[in-house]
């Protein structure tokens, strides 16, 4: 049996609150870490997220990959990523 | 992915993604987040034209703090006792442009080694207005002192039967006099310097002093601790000194020229220990005044023989004057999750981020959930943290940062390690601006390098050429030292051209 994905369990409101049902957990996420933490869950990876965010914010693609990177690893920190984040 | 920059001029600001788990119970009165407010100029000088002239990181201080603080205590002692004097305490700042606003608004100069004399004379203090205290005092400095009138403070026995001795080969009978130390109330007890008050040391050392025959007593000094939160303890010194130089008066006649009753004064930065910040606890220069009075209406002076109170505050003056600004250049995570910023400013520079969290505020808007941040300086040292603990939302690399109050000392103990010293600015009562003291070059670093013979000879570095002649050492006889004392002539000391007493 494999371990249930925790991002697909997470409730996130339309202003940020996140609630995680499995721990009881609850976060706060700024408009642009909302972004990433839904296209995470729904399996994009780094090219895809920084095409995304490019095309609404003014930014480069240098910034967006590092911030990208350092988001998933938060969600690894949190527990709330268990599997390997797509580079591609 | 594609490798273009999207800059379309329609598009919302970006701020950095975060993700901030909840935590309850952590937020307390210590909890205090900085001000998200931006400063965006000193003294009405934008930050970004400090920057754009000369640099990031740099040191800027405000004349108009320097000279407001300054008058404050002088008016609020003056209020209080008919006769003051304060001296500017060279070690916390002696850039000659600082020294010198002090000194045009009347500070004596308060000085703890001969370079620090030497500093003061090439300012224009005569010798009779400096105050020469420490632990050490070299003997060619100590003598020019004494045959120029400054008010040296004995520190301990030895450099009472080194005076007397300087005296006897150069015919002298100076005025002294000693430093106490006592229990005031403060933790640790500050008892390192002078002669202790509470088991009669001090009253002995006077009567050695006196009997020795060579030299007479013509004042007290006392330093009762250091960042004193507490304006009690001034009180409490004041009064004891006082009592013990009226014993002085009635048991051996002695009427005290002056009371140096030091600095210790704390500023509004706040220690690492400290629980509440320095805008709620740090004693006014009022406070300070009114208890360090209080304690001297117990000396049994007639009014016009009361001794000079003098002061030698130094961090209590200048903390609030001094900002360095300094640049983020990177951000991290580190693995325990919290966020990690870089500045191009660390403990080379701020040795006193040791003790202090500094305020920190930003020059421009930023945007983000603030997070439990540390700050990093720019060594390659893992104790270079200027701020352990601190709530920032995410800086853009380029963002400047003021941190503040580094008025006192962060200058005189910055250290020239891994990256060389930055400017030092001053901004002038009309908004004027410009360099107290340039920054360093290789040049600064590389002077007085000697390249010994025998390792000129040696193997150079395979493919690497010398680009500059470095100065060759003399094979010279270390000189023996002896306890000969040099012999220093005339009466009144001048400073020759390398700075040096002569």
């Amino acid at each position: 049996m494999s371990t249930p994905n925790p991002l697909l369990s997470l409730a996130i409101s339309p202003s940020g609150f996140v609630f995680d049902p499995r721990t009881g957990a609850t976060f706060s996420v700024n408009p642009v870490g909302r972004v990433l933490l839904e296209g995470i869950r729904d399996g994009q990876g780094l090219a895809a997220l920084v095409d995304t965010l490019g095309d609404h914010f003014q930014v480069t693609d240098a910034d967006l990959s590092r911030d990208v990177l350092e988001f998933a690893q938060s969600l690894k920190d949190q527990g709330l990523l268990t599997t390997d984040f797509q580079l591609a | 992915m594609t490798t273009t920059t999207h800059t379309p001029t329609a598009k919302p600001a970006y701020t950095r993604p975060s993700l901030l788990r909840h935590r309850s119970g952590l937020m307390n009165k210590m909890g205090t987040q900085p001000s998200l407010t931006p400063t965006e100029a000193i003294d009405g000088v934008p930050v970004e034209t400090l920057v754009e002239a000369y640099g990031s990181p740099l040191f800027v201080y405000s004349q108009r703090t320097i000279e407001h603080r300054y008058r404050a205590l002088r008016d609020e002692l003056a209020r209080r006792y008919p006769k003051v004097q304060p001296a500017w305490s060279y070690k916390t700042c002696y850039l000659d442009a600082v020294c010198r606003v002090y000194h045009k608004e009347g500070a004596w100069a308060e000085t703890v080694s001969g370079m620090e004399v030497n500093k003061a004379l090439r300012n224009g203090v005569p010798m009779h207005k400096v105050v020469f205290n420490g632990p050490h005092k070299e003997d060619a400095a100590l003598l020019a002192a004494l045959k120029g009138g400054a008010l040296v403070n004995i520190d301990h026995f030895d450099e009472l039967a080194r005076i007397e001795q300087l005296s006897k080969i150069h015919g002298l009978f100076p005025q002294v006099g000693i430093r106490l130390n006592m229990a005031t109330g403060t933790t640790p007890r500050w008892d390192r310097f002078g002669f202790n008050l509470d088991n009669g040391q001090a009253w002995d050392a006077v009567r050695r002093l006196t009997a020795g025959g060579r030299m007479s007593l013509r004042g007290l000094h006392a330093h009762f601790g250091t960042f004193v939160l507490d304006a009690d303890n001034y009180r409490i010194g004041a009064s004891k000194v006082a009592a013990f130089a009226n014993r002085l008066r009635t048991e051996l006649g002695i009427t005290l020229e002056y009371l140096d009753l030091g600095g210790g004064f704390a500023s509004k930065n706040r220690l690492k220990s400290q629980y509440l910040p320095g805008e709620q606890v740090t004693p006014s220069l009022a406070q300070y005044a009114e208890a360090l009075t209080k304690g001297l209406a117990d000396l049994d002076y007639p009014a016009h023989e009361l001794p000079t109170l003098i002061t030698e505050t130094g961090r209590g003056l200048i903390d609030e004057a001094g900002t360095l600004i300094t640049t983020v250049i990177a951000n991290k995570r580190l693995a325990d999750g919290r966020r990690a910023v870089v500045v191009d400013a660390g403990v080379n520079l701020l040795y006193t981020a040791f003790w202090y969290n500094f305020e920190v505020e930003t020059t421009a808007p930023v945007h983000g959930v603030p997070e439990p941040t540390v700050i990093f300086g720019p060594l390659c040292m893992n104790i270079d943290v200027v701020r352990e603990h601190i709530m920032l939302p995410a800086l853009p690399v380029g963002t400047r940062l003021l941190i503040r109050p580094v008025g006192a000392y962060a200058v005189t103990q910055s250290m020239q390690f891994i990256h060389l010293r930055p400017a030092v600015t001053m901004i002038g009562l009309d908004g004027q601006h410009g360099v107290i003291k340039s920054a360093e070059t290789l040049d600064d670093l590389v002077r007085g390098e000697v390249v010994p013979d025998w390792v000129e000879g040696a193997a150079s570095v395979p493919g690497v050429e010398p680009t500059a002649p470095t100065p060759r050492a003399q094979t010279v006889a270390l000189p023996r030292l002896t306890g000969a004392l040099p012999s220093l002539t005339g009466a009144t000391p001048a400073v020759g051209p390398d700075g040096r007493l002569h």
